[in-house]
């Protein structure tokens, strides 16, 4: 699969859970301050990417990530 | 109502009278108060008493909703309509408040997540779970739409606690700490596991069909739904120029100290309970000219209640009433929509009937407004709500 589908894949997950526009997540987006998201939310996206991408991700690595790109980053790089 | 009793036993009466300016509804009858008025007026009902026509989206964004139980989202929808009912009074917030009544929260949350929990394990449980099922949530989240920062509380007292809450909140505005309160009920308490509890305790109707103070009356119907009423400082009302539907005169609460689902015997905590409020209210049974009863169509429950209802109010006899033919029991929120219905009662000038019922059981004397409504003759109403655990509430309402 191709990064833009990839990231397709990962936008699906994170409107659906942060209930935002599809076009507010790019990867410059910051979750806290252009997306509304707070600790709970970033909780619930994870598990959300968690089932959608069958991967596990453990809470010390969500440390410092804090925009769209960031997250993706670390999606993709547990797919390789 | 009364600030309180001095050491000598003699009763202070408060300064400040509390005003209902602004009623919100959200019943399986109808959303808001023309649809839930001329559904109550209708003389039968069956079947589900669930909100199909329910949109949270009028009434809060996408993620909101998300993360509000469906009980919250009624609360919230009845208390956005109360608050535009009331014509959105500007207030200061800090004079501003909210109290809430519920039976359980966020149970369909809960369930949903119990069985997430069991079936693909803990770390899939929501991070919501918690401030989504606490019974406090739909406060919460009524203080937070409005900003209000006034005592935001929540009475947890199974099927009173919507008319608790609102006379919890009358005491806030009657004290002087308050001169607005949002107050209220919600319930949402249809899940399978809490629809089996209440049918496996022989409580709910085996045929659905809830008729109050009937013969062949065979349990209560379970229902959900919200109501919201805005509780305002008399003066604070009248300087504005507001609609008041009703003055909360009187409020009592007490319990039966006796059983923690059957009422105590021929319907002495619901007498002084009643005596409660009308005492608080400085009326007499005779200045009763309607009660809007609990009358959950369970056996027991409307026994005690029209024994109670017979030895207080005798030769009186006011006319009876009880809503929840048509609308079944909402439970935590039934005692906030009989206030609507209360407020709507005096607006009417007329007596919904008890949908559903045909036949008074003769072993009662109490006159049951059955079939077509009755016009309301002057005086007060009482609201009487009565929950598991024995907690009674009775409110009593004057004409502005």
């Amino acid at each position: 699969m191709d990064d833009a589908a990839l990231f397709d894949q990962f936008k699906a997950c994170a409107v659906k859970v942060l209930g935002v526009d599809g076009d507010k997540v790019v990867p410059e987006a910051n979750f806290a301050d252009d997306l509304d998201a707070d600790s709970l939310d970033i909780v619930e996206l994870v598990m959300e990417l968690e089932d959608s991408f069958s991967i596990k991700v453990d809470e010390s690595e969500l440390e410092g990530v804090d925009t769209v790109g960031a997250a993706f980053n670390l999606v993709k790089g547990k797919l390789a | 109502m009364k600030l309180g009793w001095s050491a000598d036993g003699e009763a202070i009466e408060s300064p400040f009278q509390v005003a209902i300016t602004g009623v919100g509804v959200v019943s399986s009858v109808g959303i808001g108060k023309e649809a839930f008025w001329s559904g109550i007026l209708n003389s039968s009902y069956s079947g589900s008493r669930l909100i199909d026509d329910f949109d949270p989206a009028q009434y809060m964004n996408v993620k909101e909703a998300r993360r509000a139980d469906r009980y919250n989202q009624l609360g919230l929808a009845a208390s956005i309509l109360a608050m535009n009912d009331a014509g959105n009074p500007e207030i200061n917030p800090a004079k501003a408040g909210v109290w809430m009544g519920t039976g359980v929260g966020g149970l369909t949350t809960l369930e949903s997540q119990i069985l997430i929990c069991h079936g693909r394990g803990p770390d899939r449980v929501s991070p919501f779970l918690v401030p989504m099922m606490m019974a406090n949530s739909n406060a919460a989240t009524i203080s937070m739409k409005f900003g209000f920062t006034n005592t935001c509380q929540t009475t947890a007292t199974a099927c009173a606690a919507g008319t608790q809450a609102i006379g919890n909140a009358a005491r806030e505005i009657s004290s002087g700490r308050a001169t607005i309160m949002l107050a209220g009920g919600a319930e949402v308490a249809t899940t399978p596991t809490a629809i089996a509890g209440f049918d496996n305790m022989t409580a709910a109707s085996p045929t659905a069909t809830s008729r109050p103070f009937d013969a062949e009356r065979n349990g209560f119907v379970m229902a959900e739904g919200a109501a919201v009423v805005v509780l305002e400082e008399l003066s604070h009302a009248v300087a504005r120029g507001a609609h008041i539907y009703a003055i909360v005169a009187g409020y009592g609460s007490n319990a039966d100290a006796h059983h923690i689902t059957a009422p105590a015997p021929h319907g002495a905590g619901a007498i002084a309970c009643m005596e409660r409020a009308l005492e608080d209210a400085g009326l007499t049974p005779s200045q009763i000219a309607h009660v809007n009863a609990h009358g959950t169509s369970t056996p027991l429950n409307d026994k005690g209640e029209a024994e109670a209802i017979d030895k207080l109010f005798g030769a009186t006899r006011p006319p009876v009433t009880s809503i929840k033919g048509a609308l079944g029991h909402t439970l935590g929120a039934a005692g906030a929509i009989e206030t609507v219905a209360a407020c709507l009662t005096f607006e009417n000038g007329i007596i919904p009937p008890t949908a559903n019922t045909v036949n008074i059981d003769p072993e009662m004397n109490i006159d049951v407004v059955i079939g077509q409504p009755r016009k309301l003759g002057d005086g007060a109403i009482i609201s009487n709500s009565f929950g598991f655990g024995g907690h009674n509430g009775s409110l009593v309402f004057t004409r502005p």
